[in-house]
């Protein structure tokens, strides 16, 4: 099997009987084409190349495209929020066309199956219904002008869909989603703040934001690490600490200290607390949890 | 030696006849714009597979990212959106490749159709590229819901209230594509899986037929 051309020294050698690879037939012969006038030539290198230089110039295309417009995104999916529901572009006409009196409502089997299932069946089915011999478009009449009926069709429905939406979208005041995500985000990156959209994790409220242990736990200096919202800092959130430390647990480390965090009961009762109030502070901490 | 190597591989599989039978072959006059600017109705069709590999390649490169549950589909979309080097422009290559892949093939389609070139002995081919074309606007359905935002879903939810309208198979073929009675996270599952494992399969098996049948017959002669 080894070709070495016509004078080759070596004859080609063919597996036969125990090797599961079959002898071809050589190669497929490919059409003539001395039949048709003109100049042919080779599909590789010498066309293929010419063809990737199409494929360059697209290539370029989409990428300027893919540059200048950023493909859009809007708000996380909800089912409460109200959005005029569209579709991709290219099944606006179908969407626009079971929209039609006669295609919707008690007639929607028409519209589903009757005129959509035909129309897609006759192009499935195109070269068993236009059995002629005839190619030029201008010699078939009939499947040219159906063609151009559906096309015609195809572009009046989508610009219809289309017009619809933007008067809907105009009606009701609304701006595109992907938009309002991108105002928002260059707003908040102007404070700072971060630009995601997407759903956080549900923040847990503090329990008795009233009790009296909330102004201990400022003047305790806690709050330099684990932030007056109870959120952390250089230490960690204390929301929800109740669910992991009762009041021992909370009391050991304010005395001991756990990981980074220094021994604080001395640094509190130096800024003026009690043992007494160090023991609320601490009840108060265990009865924050995150579910009540 | 890379001589040498191939020759081993040959004489073990004779691999030359496999690819001599996709290089060798001439183009004829009539399909080359370089002979005839208007033969360029004919570079759609290869455009259109050279689209198909780019998707494929943003793909794969998106499902890096990518995380198919609800809760994290849209902040994964997000985070490679807006975060990632250069994610904007791979998910832009595939958004934008989404739309131009039917253009493409809406052009490819209407060429054929109007040179004839379905007909005898063509038919088969052309039943492949409608399925081919088929497919590609089903992943366009699938593919419109995996980035979870409010566009992605109301669209859905209207897709499936229309296949469901379909007699007698529709409410199954909902309740199929839905996975459930409500759009959620076996939706986004199932269309993930369809966008990233069955419609691709497909596709890639209807592309080889399509391919082997043009070798098969030849272009089609000039009108």
């Amino acid at each position: 099997m080894a070709h070495k051309g016509k004078n080759g020294s070596e004859e080609k050698v063919v597996f036969v009987g125990d090797s599961r690879v079959k002898k071809g037939n050589g190669f497929i012969t490919p059409p003539d084409y001395t039949a048709y006038p003109g100049k042919s030539e080779a599909f590789i290198p010498n066309f293929l190349l010419k063809e990737w230089m199409v494929g360059v110039v697209v290539l370029v295309g989409i990428l300027v495209l893919t540059i200048s417009e950023p493909a859009p995104l809007g708000f996380p999916a909800d089912a409460g929020a109200t959005v005029i529901p569209i579709p991709d572009w290219y099944f606006l006409f179908l969407y626009q066309y079971l929209k039609l009196p006669y295609a919707s409502g008690d007639y929607i089997v028409l519209g589903t199956l009757g005129v959509t299932g035909v129309a897609f069946g006759a192009l499935l089915l195109a070269p068993f219904l236009d059995t002629g011999r005839e190619r030029r478009f201008y010699r078939r009449p009939i499947a040219s002008s159906l063609m151009f009926l559906s096309l015609v069709a195809i572009i009046y429905l989508t610009n219809t869909a289309w017009t619809e939406y933007q008067h809907e979208m105009a009606e009701t005041g609304q701006i595109p989603e992907d938009v309002q995500r991108e105002e928002k985000a260059a707003e908040n990156r102007a404070k700072g703040l971060p630009t995601t959209s997407a759903v956080q994790a549900k923040d847990i409220a503090i329990v008795d934001k009233d009790d009296p242990a909330m102004a201990l736990f400022k003047q305790a200096t806690c709050v330099t690490c684990h932030a007056v919202d109870l959120k952390g800092g250089a230490g960690p959130s204390l929301r929800g600490v109740g669910d992991t430390h009762d009041k021992e647990a909370i009391l050991t480390i304010i005395k001991e200290g756990q990981g980074q965090m220094p021994p604080m009961y001395e640094t509190a009762m130096g800024a003026g607390l009690t043992e007494q109030d160090i023991d609320s502070l601490a009840g108060w901490l265990a009865k924050q949890k995150s579910e009540q | 030696m890379f001589k040498n190597v191939y020759n081993w591989i040959d004489e073990r599989l004779d691999i030359t006849p496999i690819w001599r039978d996709v290089a060798d072959h001439e183009v004829p006059e009539h399909v080359n714009p370089a002979h005839h600017f208007s033969a360029f109705v004919y570079c759609f069709g290869g455009l259109t597979f050279f689209i198909t590999v780019i998707q494929i390649l943003s793909g794969m490169f998106l499902t890096m990212y990518y995380v198919p549950d609800i809760i994290n589909a849209y902040a994964s979309v997000e985070y490679l959106q807006t975060k990632v080097a250069f994610g904007q422009i791979v998910r832009g290559m595939h958004h934008w490749g989404a739309s131009l892949v039917i253009v493409m093939m809406f052009l490819h389609t209407m060429r054929v159709f109007f040179t004839g070139s379905y007909k005898a002995p063509r038919e088969m081919n052309w039943v492949v590229g409608m399925l081919i074309f088929f497919v590609m606007l089903g992943l366009g359905l699938t593919g419109y819901l995996l980035p979870w935002d409010n566009k992605a879903y109301f669209a859905t939810k209207v897709t499936l209230e229309i296949a469901n309208s379909v007699p007698v198979m529709g409410p199954v073929l909902k309740e199929l594509m839905q996975g459930g009675t409500i759009v959620g996270a076996e939706t986004l599952t199932r269309f993930f899986a369809l966008h990233v494992f069955f419609l691709p399969a497909v596709l890639l098996i209807l592309l080889v037929g399509h391919f082997i049948m043009i070798r098969r017959q030849g272009i089609s002669g000039p009108l």
